[in-house]
């Protein structure tokens, strides 16, 4: 089987297993590229999830992408990027069409509330988890009251005042705070 | 609509660092409180389903995102957005990948763009709470408070935290279906006459 056969194959089923998000997907994708059929080595898989996680966009396309440009170049990396989505695009699609079909009965609004709050929590969940991050550089298992970084608190409050007063785009505010910060900490080292 | 689907996707996956719920949120903003393209349950109700199908969640929201908009056309383009600027920039950094992870402007400017995005998060957030908090019903702000120390507290998977809250509902369902029969006690009376 040719290479880029091989990494089709590889990333539709990442695509197929993984479910529950990005990080469903990193020992899913180091099962196929590092020990199946070995494409690359575990340290090259770690800088892999590093950039991954350093860079927007989804973890399992950066990973992709990545492994794609690394193995066959850009033809590579558009192969795995497709076939890691196509089993996403073909499911939802369908529970899209069922979605829309069968949303307004009054019995499906009543299940769908209640699945509603739950949904918010996992938002505010994954929120608190990036606030940790941003406030301390560490996970929440490994928190240091001496690791707590008062410009980014500041930003984090400034930020979400921003957000509360006026009607500004996530995107501006997300860019902005990058300057001021990367501003800060370039000019005045001594914090 | 085809052409602003293209964009919006496009712009806010090239500017979502971090797992798929903070896309999710930034999906909130846009579409339903800048464009007003649809409500805010049925975000929610896009999240649930994203979450809970194979891939990754920006993709699975995209593709039903579009699916509502225009069709399967719709699903395509809002993917293509959603795929192109992950890819262009990974295939840019994996050429000066030494160069980029030893930068240290860049690790700074990814480390304090985290409190922004918390910020994001954190306005949807509070906006999505209020309104679970107006149904004042005792059984959905529960399951909101719960849930949230289930996953960020316990690290309960946020799979089975959706199966549970949808078997909530479905009990809710037929409590509500038990409560009606009772209203209507003719039925079983015609069935005695016959």
């Amino acid at each position: 089987m040719s290479l880029v056969l091989k990494l089709f194959f590889s990333f539709i089923q990442v695509g197929l297993f993984s479910v529950g998000g990005g990080y469903a997907a990193i020992p899913l994708i180091q099962a196929q590229i590092v020990d199946v059929y070995h494409l690359m080595t575990m340290s090259e898989y770690t800088d892999l999830i590093t950039i991954a996680e350093m860079t927007p966009g989804p973890i399992s396309i950066n990973s992709a992408t990545f492994v794609g440009t690394r193995l066959a170049g850009v033809p590579g990396a558009i192969i795995c990027t497709v076939g890691c989505i196509i089993p996403a695009f073909i499911i939802c699609l369908t529970l899209a069409h069922f979605y829309y079909k069968y949303r307004n009965f009054a019995g499906v609004q009543t299940v769908l509330s209640a699945l509603r709050p739950a949904v918010v929590a996992l938002i505010a969940s994954a929120g608190m988890s990036i606030l940790l991050l941003g406030l301390f550089k560490a996970d929440k298992t490994s928190l240091l009251l001496s690791d707590f970084r008062i410009v980014e608190f500041l930003l984090f409050i400034g930020a979400f005042f921003i957000l509360r007063k006026f009607k500004v785009s996530a995107i501006k505010i997300i860019f902005g705070t990058g300057v001021v910060g990367t501003l800060i900490y370039t000019f005045l080292p001594v914090i | 609509m085809l052409w602003q689907l293209f964009k919006a996707t496009f712009v806010l996956s090239a500017f979502t660092f971090g797992g798929g719920f903070v896309i999710v949120s930034l999906m909130k903003k846009k579409f339903v409180e800048e464009l007003e393209w649809f409500d805010e349950d049925e975000m929610l109700d896009i999240t649930a389903i994203a979450q809970s199908s194979p891939g990754p969640i920006p993709i699975n929201a995209s593709v039903i995102i579009g699916y509502r908009m225009s069709g399967v056309l719709g699903s395509f383009i809002a993917v293509l957005g959603t795929s192109i600027p992950p890819m262009v920039i990974i295939s840019i950094i994996s050429v000066f990948y030494e160069q980029f992870r030893s930068n240290t402007i860049i690790a700074t400017a990814l480390q304090v763009m985290r409190a922004g995005v918390a910020a994001v998060i954190f306005d949807v957030v509070m906006n999505l709470a209020i309104n679970v908090c107006k149904t004042k019903r005792f059984l959905y702000i529960s399951c909101m408070i719960i849930a949230f120390f289930a996953t960020f507290v316990m690290n309960v998977s946020a799979m089975l935290v959706i199966l549970t809250c949808l078997a909530i509902g479905i009990l809710d369902l037929l409590h509500d279906l038990y409560g009606n029969k009772k209203t209507t006690v003719s039925l079983p009376q015609e069935k005695l006459t016959e």
